[in-house]
């Protein structure tokens, strides 16, 4: 079977934009064409990842409003809510499309606008993924981070600094990033000194409220030495969901999400998580990127909290995690998390990331939406 | 505050329309309400919403019912709590304000946990 390759990709600045959501999606599409040499006419599909702006600011039918200002009329078009995870359901859309022969091209956008909310109202409009019996309750997305850090700690035996380790980690990588809404340095002592939000877990613990998008063009991998000579391979793609009802799983420390969508990832890619060099994942809490690490077989349960303190994950280390900041640093416009993760490892394989830039020929991206409710991997291939 | 079981044992909290173990339709339910449970996890969280009490403690917690484990999330009266700890429901007719759901959509009385 002919393989998918992207052949473009382009992310605007993540941070707080006066730009609304179709002017940002515009932006990143629009550079997208040009990092691909692609005519707008070209496309056949164009997906939109985005969560959450008819909630956000009142606008929906994006995806056709796109095609509209990127010259793409004619298009197939189509919105993906994923939520916090609509990126890589993005990604797995863009791929079966082009897989499956329905495009012969096809635009990823994902993007999202929420700074103009309050931190209250932005947590609410997120929150609202929950079911009715959590939602009742006045759950967050940062309280299930504290539910399960404080859970995670407490079995493990892990410190409270580890957790620190990976925030003072991805905010040191996204000093380099050009554009990441952070950029500087923050100690563990600072983080261990910051307000609480969701006891045990501190302000630096989670990722900011982001605006901001990014794209990628999608094509068979038989026709992408036609668009560029530096292109990237979806050597695996999955998806899968855990339970909505986050305190019906039976281990909460455990993403069924990650394991799951990882497997058939790994299986597509017939790779293991050995192979891969470099990871971009979904660190919306620092309790998160350990999960991940031990839920896609980077480290044994229970040992994840270790990788960070010990430098296995920093840019220099065996398996440098969050090059590009990580959500934590870099920001998270819901639906273009997905994408720019991707956006990361496409440079980094292709030899483009800059200061960032580190060896590695395979990149595993994992985007975690809900609390893991649904998730993707995605394993990138240099070629 | 109901778990609900299907033919095979299975017990969930809240119901589904299929039971997420074995898929058959779930036909009997179990009160929560005059149980002991003991808390799983717990967090205080002080950056809430509009319409939720600041700061807002919360907890997961395991009802034993004839052997059989199930959890729910609730508040908690008290942040002053340890893992492990036993803990009661009491009830309360409003635990948040609707916030950006329709009110019309679901309930918003239930059940905070207090330590025994």
């Amino acid at each position: 079977m002919d393989r998918v390759a992207v052949v473009g990709a382009s992310m605007t600045r993540f941070g707080e934009r006066g730009a609304w959501l179709r002017d940002l999606l515009a932006e990143a599409g629009d550079a997208c064409l040009d990092d691909a040499g692609v005519e707008p006419g070209e496309v056949d599909h164009l997906y939109v990842s985005n969560m959450a702006s008819g909630e956000f600011e009142g606008q929906t039918g994006v995806p056709n409003m796109l095609a509209h200002d990127l010259g793409m009329i004619g298009a197939y078009t189509q919105r993906v809510d994923q939520t916090s995870s609509s990126g890589g359901a993005g990604i797995y859309a863009a791929w079966q499309s082009v897989a499956s022969g329905a495009s012969d091209l096809t635009m990823l956008v994902g993007g999202e606008k929420m700074t103009h909310r309050s931190t209250g109202e932005a947590t609410d409009v997120i929150a609202s993924l929950t079911h009715p019996v959590e939602y009742k309750h006045g759950v967050t997305l940062p309280s299930f981070a504290g539910l399960t850090a404080r859970l995670y700690l407490d079995e493990y035996d892990a410190p409270r600094e580890s957790l620190a380790a990976v925030a003072a980690k991805n905010h040191k990588n996204g000093v380099d990033n050009p554009h990441a809404q952070f950029r500087k340095e923050v100690s563990e002592q600072e983080i261990l000194d910051s307000p609480i939000v969701a006891d045990p877990l501190r302000l630096y613990d989670f990722c900011p409220i982001t605006d901001g998008s990014a794209a990628l063009m999608f094509c068979p991998e038989s026709v992408a030495a036609e668009y560029t000579d530096d292109y990237t391979v979806v050597a695996g793609v999955g998806g899968a969901t855990d339970t909505h009802v986050v305190h019906e799983r039976e281990d909460p420390t455990t993403m069924g999400g990650v394991v799951d969508s990882s497997a058939d990832a790994y299986e597509m890619a017939d790779m293991g998580p050995e192979d891969v060099d470099v990871a971009e994942l979904h660190d919306m809490f620092t309790i998160l990127e350990v999960l991940q690490l031990e839920d896609l077989g980077f480290a044994e349960k229970g040992e994840g909290w270790r990788l960070a303190p010990d430098g296995v994950t920093t840019r220099d280390g065996d398996l440098p995690v969050n090059t590009s900041g990580g959500l934590k640093s870099k920001g998270h416009p819901l639906g273009a998390s997905g994408v720019a993760q991707a956006y990361e490892l496409h440079q980094q394989l292709t030899g483009e990331a800059g200061k960032r830039q580190v060896d590695a020929d395979v990149g595993l991206a994992c985007n975690v939406g809900g609390f893991g409710n649904c998730v993707t991997t995605t394993i990138l291939e240099a070629q | 505050m109901k778990a609900h079981r299907c033919p095979n044992d299975h017990l969930t909290y809240p119901g589904h329309e299929r039971c997420p173990e074995c898929g058959e339709h779930q036909t009997d339910t179990v009160s929560l309400e005059d149980r002991v449970g003991k808390v799983v996890t717990w967090t205080t969280s002080t950056a809430t919403p509009p319409g939720v009490r600041q700061p807002n403690h919360l907890a997961i917690v395991e009802f034993d019912v004839d052997g059989q484990a199930v959890r729910a999330l609730g508040q908690l009266t008290t942040n002053d709590v340890e893992l492990g700890d036993d803990v009661e429901p009491v009830h309360v007719d409003r635990l948040r304000d609707p916030g950006i759901r329709e009110e019309a959509s679901q309930e918003w009385d239930g059940y905070r946990f207090r330590p025994v």
